[in-house]
Order: C-alpha cells, then sequence, then structure tokens
C-alpha cells in the first residue's frame, strides 16, 4: 500500500506491505539508516524519532499508521557540517562509546527538552504543576527509555544539561 | 509477523463494523499489540486502524467529573491540569510506567487492554493457557518473579502490568463503551477486568468488537493521594507491587478510603473488605496490619514471589502511614 510521509520536510511516497514498521521503512525503503533497531520491541529507545513532534518508538509502529505525518529522524536534525545544539554537545562531552544508541539517544533527548518546555511533570519530579529544574535525577529519569549499553551514561546526561542550559535545541 | 489486512476507520460505525469480523482487532497505540504480533504471541488477520477517530480530548462532565477520551495518551493525560490538581495520584501512576517515547504513543483505552507480560505467555515455545488456551501453565513451577499472590488459578498465575488501570481502579473509574450495535454504555472499572478462574484467555468483560470510547473519573473526591511502585530498577520495568491509595481523615479518624493494588492479580485488585477495617479507625500501625491480614488472607505465593507477600504488607503499611500524615 501507499503511504505519504513528510520525513526531514522532504514528501516521500512509502510503497510498502502493511508489516512494515515506521523504523524499517526509514531504513530499508528509504535509506535513511540513521536510526538503529535495536531490540524491535521498544525496549531499548535505538529506534527513537520524532512524529509530528513527539518522540516515539519507530520499531513499535506501522508506518502506514502515520499517512501524513511529519517525521524527524537524526539526519533531519542537523548535517555534519552543522550539528544542531544537541549533537554538538554528545560530540562535545564524548557521549558515547560505540554509538549505536547516539541517534535514538540525541532525538529522544531533543524532544524531551520540548517536553521540559511544555511543563510536562515526570516520576523524579516533587511538583507535578510544572516548573521543575533540569536535574541530573530529572534527565535519568525522562530518558529511561534510551539504553546505552557501553553505559556511556554520565556523559549522555552532561551533554544534554549543557544542550538545555543553552536555552535552544 | 503473520499477514494482515489493514483497514483505516474514519468513523467509529465503521471501525465497529470492521472489528466484528473474524480474527479482528482494533488498534491505537500499538505498542503492546505490535509487539506481540512481531512474536506472533497475537496474529490478528485485520487490523482496525483507530487513530483517526475522534476520541482524543479530556472534558469536564455535568457531574463535576472526567471524561478522558479512549485515544488520549497516557503523556498528555498525565501533564493534564486537571488530572495533576484533582486526581494527582493517576498522573503519579502514569508517569510511573513505561517510557516517555512509549507514552506519547500508549493510549487510555489501550492501557486498560495491555496483556501480561508473563515470559511464558510470550514464548510461543512454552504452554500457556491465555495464549493457547488448553495447553496448561508452564509458569507454574517455573521463574514467577512477577506473578501474581491473589486470585490466580490452577490455569494462570499472570498479573495485569498497568500502572494507570491500578490508579482508575482507586479512583472509581468507568470504561464507556459501545457495542458492535451502536449502543453505549458504562461498565465500573472494578467490574472490567477478570479472574483467570479456567478461562484466562478473557481478560475483560469487553463484548467482542466493541469499542473502548472513553474513561470517567467521578467528581474529586479529594483526600492524600498516593501512588506507590516498586519495581526492580528506578525507572522504566513493571510493578512488583504498587498501591494507588485515596485517603480522608477527619478528627484523627480514617473518614474515606480506597486501595487498589498492582503486580499481585491478574487485574488491579481492589478488596472492599480492607477499606471497611480502616474506616472510622484512628491510624496506628496496628490497624495497617489488620489492613493487610485482611487483604493477604488468601494470598499465595509459588516460589520465586514468595516475597510479594510481605513486600505488600511492608508497601502498605509505608502507605498508609504517609497518606495519614505518619501516625503509622
Amino acid at each position: 500500500m501507499d503511504t505519504t510521509l513528510k520525513i526531514n520536510g522532504e514528501e516521500r511516497v512509502l510503497q510498502a506491505d502493511p508489516r512494515t514498521s515506521l523504523l524499517d521503512a526509514l531504513r530499508h525503503h528509504l535509506g535513511l539508516t540513521g536510526s538503529k533497531k535495536g531490540c524491535d520491541h521498544g525496549q531499548c529507545g535505538a529506534c527513537t524519532v520524532i512524529v509530528n513532534g513527539r518522540r516515539i518508538n519507530s520499531c513499535l509502529t506501522l508506518a502506514c499508521m502515520h499517512d501524513g505525518d511529519e517525521i524527524t529522524t537524526v539526519e533531519g536534525l542537523g548535517t555534519p557540517e552543522a550539528l544542531s545544539p544537541m549533537q554538538q554537545a554528545f560530540v562535545t562531552h564524548d557521549g558515547y562509546q560505540c554509538g549505536y544508541c547516539t541517534p535514538g539517544q540525541i532525538c529522544s533527548a531533543t524532544a524531551m527538552l520540548e517536553e521540559v518546555a511544555q511543563g510536562w511533570p515526570s516520576h523524579a519530579s516533587a511538583d507535578l504543576s510544572g516548573g521543575m529544574e533540569l536535574t541530573d535525577a530529572e534527565i535519568s529519569e525522562r530518558m529511561s527509555g534510551n539504553l546505552c549499553r557501553c553505559a556511556a551514561y554520565p556523559n549522555i546526561v552532561d551533554a544534554i544539561r549543557d544542550a538545555a542550559g543553552k536555552g535552544e535545541r | 509477523m503473520k499477514p494482515f489486512e489493514y483497514l483505516r476507520a474514519a468513523d467509529r460505525g465503521t471501525a465497529r463494523r470492521d472489528a466484528a469480523m473474524p480474527a479482528a482487532a482494533y488498534i491505537a497505540g500499538g505498542t503492546n499489540l505490535l509487539d506481540l504480533m512481531k512474536l506472533e504471541v497475537m496474529q490478528p488477520e485485520r487490523l482496525v486502524d483507530i487513530n483517526r477517530l475522534d476520541m482524543k480530548s479530556v472534558e469536564t462532565t455535568g457531574e463535576g467529573g472526567l471524561r478522558i477520551g479512549a485515544l488520549v495518551t497516557n503523556s498528555d493525560l498525565a501533564a493534564h491540569e486537571t488530572v495533576i490538581a484533582d486526581y494527582p495520584l493517576l498522573s503519579r501512576a502514569l508517569l510511573a510506567g513505561a517510557s516517555g517515547q512509549l507514552r506519547n504513543k500508549a493510549t487510555t483505552g489501550g492501557n486498560l487492554l495491555q496483556r501480561t507480560r508473563c515470559y511464558y505467555f510470550y514464548d510461543t515455545a512454552m504452554a500457556c493457557n491465555k495464549r493457547d488456551p488448553g495447553s496448561g501453565c508452564a509458569a507454574i513451577g517455573g521463574a514467577t518473579r512477577l506473578h501474581a499472590i491473589l486470585g490466580a488459578s490452577a490455569q494462570c498465575i499472570a498479573t495485569h502490568p498497568s500502572d494507570m488501570a491500578v490508579a482508575m481502579l482507586a479512583l472509581d473509574a468507568e470504561v464507556e463503551i459501545e457495542e458492535e450495535s451502536g449502543e453505549t454504555r458504562r461498565i465500573p472499572l472494578r467490574e472490567f477486568h477478570t479472574l483467570p478462574g479456567d478461562t484466562p484467555h478473557i481478560e475483560t468483560v469487553l463484548p467482542q468488537g466493541a469499542l473502548i470510547t472513553a474513561v470517567h473519573l467521578p467528581a474529586p473526591a479529594g483526600g492524600t493521594q498516593i501512588y506507590r511502585k516498586v519495581r526492580d530498577r528506578a525507572s522504566y520495568a513493571f510493578a512488583l507491587v504498587s498501591i494507588a491509595a485515596r485517603v480522608t481523615l477527619e478528627d484523627g479518624k480514617i473518614a474515606q478510603v480506597a486501595l487498589a493494588f498492582g503486580g499481585v492479580a491478574h487485574k488491579p485488585w481492589r478488596d472492599p473488605e480492607v477499606e471497611k477495617a480502616l474506616i472510622g479507625k484512628a491510624p496506628s500501625r496496628a490497624l495497617f496490619d489488620t489492613a493487610a491480614d485482611i487483604l493477604l488472607a488468601d494470598a499465595r505465593g509459588q516460589g520465586d514471589n514468595d516475597f510479594k507477600i510481605p513486600l505488600v504488607r511492608r508497601t502498605l503499611r509505608a502507605v498508609l502511614t504517609e497518606a495519614t500524615g505518619g501516625a503509622g
């Protein structure tokens, strides 16, 4: 079946079996291999992309369910010549070792800061009604859907804190 | 994943008609269904995509309560200002569940219908009466850390995994459904999920083809609200035990109390006898232990999960102590 997706600002028409996950559509059908397949069951976060402004696991959704949706992958956040602030912060703070989880971490962190800006509370927030400070505990809780088996977590938290502090994403 | 026909519903009538066909399933967030379809634990032949239906709003009702559309995401509900102000334990329960990515997809209706995370249900090489009725239960006598201590049967010892539903049970929620005929009715959440008995493949009283359209919360009852979740890691893990509590004190005595328990049974668990034992009494450790005795009178461990029995008792004591201002 045909599905029209607006990916990184560009309209793409996907022809694929309805079983195709959004992740497989991006990687295998559309050549966008930045998003990674880790567990393929929504447990690791390596496949995280931003759909209509919200981070989701692209492995746990069907591409055909996203007809007309706007999708941002790590390729759409910045380029090697012009990194996004979050991408630059990961480079500056060495927020990775093998790098496999990194595209998912960066997409997730980028959208997470938007959630914070909208005042969404988290399990780590003492007060549900917003205005929380983005402490390391808040960053860890809000990023718990992105695993890093190299355990680069301290540097990932440093990178996100840095990108958040600059007030830009 | 087995092949299926994909049907995108433009309106509720079409959705119900399509879902009435054999081996059809609704798909909303899909975070649990697609996981299970990849493993071929679930094999629907038709997927009815309801994501375009108009069920995404949260509205105040004429009775002063809240009507939560079935497609409201867990993220939106947790951050909703009325939920935060009047039903904070629901917000807390939602935030204690899953991950940021999953909460952005998971819906209110879907959360109620999510399946157990019993390892044997997920492993198609294993006997499971829930997945394959009559095949047996490999969990009994197996690894049972996540399993039930209350209301289990010789056919199934699985637990319901939801945090949201536990909070909604303590809030006396009702599930609004549309039957295949188009008739709308509400089912109290306490009657919605079923115990396994001899039919563990049946998990709710939802009729075939019926569509969950909303969840209703009654007018806010106030009181101190707590959701306490005990799990194997600090974030992004299912509950070993969870407790949703709503407690109102008057003149040093417990005037109103609602307690719902997660991680202990095939459904979110609520025991009116426990609440009766607390009402009208001054909070004390002895009282909380009496409540735990009543709750756990028929509790039975399976080996690996024996620890849940003292864990429920201690968590109940901690929650009631906090809710009553440290009196325990």
